[in-house]
């Protein structure tokens, strides 16, 4: 089934080449060489015992990989560095690489692409380049902060058709974010799903020692947000605890994040602070310390404090490198059918020893996501709106940033509460304190949900309970 | 300058600091760590060396760069196809990072351990990468003499393979995932009892019934059912329970006898269970106590075992049969002050405790004649912190594994009752082996040889099966399977094996974190992996 969903895109070979492409300009030099790729064609040219069902030996499985295969890497960071090259040593060279940030000094101990003098410049077209430099014939093309946006994204998903995604991305949002764009692009034929719609999505995660990787099929295996119970939410330090009975340095220097900075604004008015500017860093610092000295707290230090503002997350080489290769292994395996791909979550941790688990995440039966009925929420008539705010944030399935709620009311169409423009936030704040029943919604009624972690409204139905 | 470039190096390994601390970056710093072979999974685990800041590496490959090693390997460009490779791969690897020192020798192992075998006495670490058997037990035994640890690595088809070979590792900061807090509920300390008694839940203003922490709670409610239960702690979940209980009935009430809102009642409740685990000293820290290294403490002990040894005398002595007091105490509801004052008592106590193991420390040194300056109170201190964590890693040599006398022939059949265990990976290695030193090749490399090498390959499966008397069943399938790989090495089985590998070395520089024992098998085709101890 797998090898099927390719088997329309290998027969479009593609020539034409997109404009920022770096050429091997005409200087003749040829970018192969004997035994080049003999590593990878004793995969795609012999037959095998454990090969997928649909394997074909043959030398087209290469061709594919050198000309036709594109790869869409979202992320040029810690994994998107190794990602990039890891497919282009395994043959790939149709690859668009996808990242806003730019580089810093922190990033230089693995993100191995980039160098000291890069620091400052966009990570997609510093990693690109360095690709390009390195492995002849490979063409890796950026899209750099300046490109990307939700808008731009969507066009290039709809101009280059990929045939794999791979996601090398460090928060959730946009992972549930790019598994709703890709659930957008399936087709359904009479409530059947055509496979030539599906994108496989594979993606990757590291903390520290730990990380995981997994095969999305969208529509077809579970995705993101079937396993949103995998990610708890994010705890934060109840603000009577940072307010008044700090007991922790992390208390202290939340204080003064949250409360000591916006009544002092001590670079000025309008001033945010910000994790990267060490003269911030420095005055949250000292203040923390302060802080702390009020209440006989020790342990506040420049680099907790840094860790603690800017919410770091330790990382090394080592994970990144283990996750990237075992997700760029499973690119190859699905663009080639040379092996049966991963089903489909696999976990590692190496603090004691090596382990590694590997098992089947289940599709969840009325995930938000990908599902395509709506999903029952239950409420009482009498019940705020509020509460249903609540509910679509505080929920581990659903776990939403800012939901924006909409619904058709009386034949129109009703805006019930958005946060994210201040002049409609102000118009409809009045309704979180009304009832359901007040706002003159029914049972049974569609509620349409707006939010930044997905792409696509997500649609609920309205169960009254007594 | 000195001060901008620690600043620099500072801001650089951020991330990595985290986790291993200033301390553990120093010994980073000052590894040299030797790596035979530069081929693709030679280079990835060095890559991920260098990063982080290794203070230098030395390269030993007598080969030059082929087509083939240019194809898969992020250091090698086609450029240098004819170069020596350690020369070649040097040049990239040391542009990853202007701190570490690269150098290459380019001469193969078997040359060196013919001529000159203590060269390889200088590294902190020695990673033999494609190494055939027999320079690998030559090597092997070399390193064990000079008790230089060896991690060997082999990227085979999508098999990797990883053999860590080290006489005695000691860890004293393992970082356990889910350590259990050491909070002597069942056996309260003096200091303890009397800050409890300076409690009387019963006449506090709700305020400050509402913020006592909850280890005071419990500690509380288990003194008035004790005095109530002839001194026996709650055993069974009846019991607990009951205890938990009389914690519920303490929550305040209001006049129409209505709970409050009391988070540190609820929180006491919910640890209940945690808070009445006996203090017990692992079993594993029992092991170590009884252990030779410990009971014959010499002028060449080292500092792990002189510590340990003093630790030892203190459980016998002022620890009453427990370890040093850990100090530390998870954060609850409480009001700063409250918090503050008991988490003193716990960190005085550990002080107190690690003051008199650092006693039997001094004495021990001069019963050996070493100063007793020689261990700092700091790493003393970080030994008691870390008593019930310390971790000793002894890996069977190479030798023990090969020789038909004491081959692991119990691990080896019992995992190949199921026939697809990873354990199959490592017979195919080992068989695989027995055919390059047969036919001075490897099966199947080109293609011609793959279906006719199939049954030479079974030959030396056999032989092996055999030579070992082990009655195990190997598949044809994986058989096959080896001789369609034709020793290929491709780049993301590599690279999984070069991040796998690279923080096992770590591991053995700094001395934290616990290194796996002794042979791991990663398999690509399923994305499992397997430990096993040969």
């Amino acid at each position: 089934l797998l090898f099927s969903l390719f088997r329309e895109k290998k027969r479009t070979k593609v020539v034409e080449l997109t404009e920022n492409m770096v050429v091997d300009g005409g200087s003749g030099v040829s970018f192969e060489w004997g035994g080049r790729w003999s590593h990878i064609k004793k995969f795609l040219e012999r037959p095998g015992p454990f090969t997928h069902p649909d394997f074909e030996p043959g030398t087209e499985g290469l061709q594919f990989l050198l000309e036709t295969c594109k790869i869409l890497v979202i992320g040029a960071g810690g994994l998107g560095c190794e990602l990039l090259k890891d497919l282009a040593l395994t043959g790939f060279r149709n690859i668009n690489v996808v990242d806003m940030d730019t580089i810093d000094v922190s990033n230089l101990n693995r993100q191995f692409l980039f160098r000291p003098k890069d620091v400052g410049r966009p990570k997609a077209e510093v990693a690109a380049d360095f690709i390009n430099s390195r492995v002849p014939g490979c063409c890796v093309v950026p899209y750099p902060f300046y490109c990307v946006d939700c808008i731009n994204l969507s066009r290039l998903f709809l101009r280059l058709e990929f045939h794999i995604i791979v996601c090398g991305l460090d928060s959730i949002v946009a992972r549930r974010w790019m598994n709703g764009m890709l659930l957008s692009l399936l087709v359904y034929e009479d409530g059947v799903l055509d496979p030539g719609s599906i994108i496989p999505l594979i993606d990757g995660g590291t903390e520290g020692f730990k990380g995981n990787a997994r095969v999305i099929l969208p529509g077809m295996t579970a995705c993101i947000d079937c396993t949103l119970e995998l990610y708890p939410p994010q705890i934060n330090f109840p603000m009577c605890t940072i307010a008044s009975m700090p007991r922790l340095p992390e208390h202290c220097i939340e204080y003064v994040r949250i409360l000591q900075w916006p009544k002092e604004l001590p670079f000025g008015d309008g001033v945010v602070l910000d994790g990267d500017d060490p003269e911030h860093i420095q005055w949250v610092f000292q203040r923390s310390l302060e802080r702390a000295a009020e209440f006989s707290i020790t342990g506040v230090t420049y680099r907790l404090t840094q860790g603690v503002v800017k919410r770091i997350i330790p990382a090394v080489a080592s994970t990144n490198a283990v996750i990237a290769a075992a997700c760029a292994t499973e690119v190859f395996k699905l663009a080639t059918s040379a092996y049966i791909p991963l089903s489909n979550y696999m976990v590692f941790n190496d603090v004691d020893g090596l382990y590694t688990y590997t098992f089947e995440a289940e599709r969840k039966e009325n995930c938000s996501a990908c599902r395509q009925v709506p999903q029952d929420l239950h409420f009482q008539q009498s019940s705020k709106l509020q509460e249903v705010l609540d509910f679509l944030t505080e929920n581990a399935s659903l776990q939403m940033k800012s939901p924006a709620i909409t619904a058709t009311v009386e034949g129109k169409n009703k805006t019930l509460y958005l946060q994210s423009v201040p002049s409609i936030e102000q118009r409809t704040r009045a309704n979180l304190s009304k009832t359901l029943k007040e706002l003159g919604l029914t049972d049974g009624q569609e509620l349409a949900v707006a939010d930044s972690t997905t792409p696509q409204t997500v649609m609920f139905r309205l169960c009254f309970t007594s | 300058t000195m001060a901008a470039t620690k600043a620099s190096k500072e801001q650089k390994y951020d991330r990595q600091l985290r986790l291993w601390g200033d301390h553990g970056q120093e010994t980073l710093e000052n590894a040299h760590v030797c790596l035979i072979n530069a081929t693709a999974t030679g280079t990835e685990i060095l890559k991920n060396l260098v990063l982080p800041g290794i203070g230098a590496f030395t390269i030993v490959d007598g080969h030059t760069v082929s087509g083939e090693d240019a194809g898969n390997n992020f250091f090698l460009s086609n450029n240098s196809i004819g170069r020596n490779r350690a020369q070649a791969a040097t040049e990239l690897l040391q542009e990853l990072n202007g701190d570490v020192s690269g150098n290459f020798v380019e001469e193969s192992p078997d040359k060196l351990l013919d001529n000159d075998p203590e060269f390889f006495h200088r590294f902190t670490i020695v990673i033999g990468v494609q190494l055939p058997e027999s320079t690998c037990l030559r090597l092997g035994s070399v390193l064990w003499n000079a008790s230089v640890p060896f991690l060997i690595c082999k990227t085979y088809g999508l098999i990797g393979y990883m053999r860590l070979v080290v006489q005695e590792h000691t860890v004293i900061e393992s970082h356990p995932d889910n350590a259990l807090e050491d909070l002597r509920l069942d056996q309260p300390f003096e200091e303890f009892k009397n800050h409890t008694n300076s409690y009387d839940l019963d006449s506090m203003d709700k305020k400050d019934h509402s913020h006592t922490p909850w280890i005071i709670i419990v500690a509380k409610y288990l003194e008035k059912w004790l005095s109530e239960h002839n001194d026996q702690l709650p055993k069974n979940y009846k019991e607990k329970e009951a205890f938990r209980q009389t914690i519920r009935e303490g929550i305040i009430k209001t006049d129409g006898g209505v709970p409050e809102d009391e988070e540190n009642f609820e929180e006491a409740i919910k640890n209940v269970n945690t808070a009445l685990n006996l203090t017990k000293i692992p079993s594993s820290i029992e092991n170590l106590f009884n252990s030779e290294q410990c009971n014959s403490i010499t002028s060449q002990s080292s500092p792990f075992w002189v510590m340990l040894r003093a630790v030892k005398e203190f459980v016998h002595d002022e620890g009453k049969g427990s370890l040093p007091v850990r100090g530390t105490i998870p954060d609850m509801i409480a009001d700063s002050q409250k918090f503050i004052n008991l988490q003193n008592v716990y960190r005085e106590k550990a002080m107190q405790d690690a003051a008199a193991v650092s006693k039997h420390v001094e004495c021990l040194l001069r019963s050996v004649g070493k100063p007793p300056e020689s261990i700092s109170e700091k790493d003393i201190k970080l030994f008691c912190k870390n008593a019930s964590f310390l971790r000793v890693v002894r890996c069977r040599s190479l030798a023990e594994e090969y020789s038909v006398d004491s081959v692991n022939k119990d691990e080896i059949a019992s995992y190949m009752d199921n026939p697809d265990s990873e354990m199959v990976f490592y017979l195919m290695l080992r068989a695989v082996d027995r055919f390059y030193q047969q036919h001075s090749r490897y099966p199947g490399v080109y293609n011609y040889q793959v279906e006719e090498d199939i049954n030479k390959l079974k030959v030396c499966v056999n032989s092996l099966l055999q030579e070992y008397s082990l009655s195990v069943n190997i598949k044809d399938d994986y058989i096959h399977e080896f001789c369609r790989y034709g020793a290929a090495e491709p780049h993301t089985v590599s690279a999984f094996l070069g991040g796998s590998a690279a923080q096992e070395a770590i591991k053995i520089i700094s001395h934290q974190f616990v290194p796996f024992n002794n042979t791991f098998i990663y398999n690509a085709m399923s994305q499992t992996s397997a430990t096993f101890q040969l």
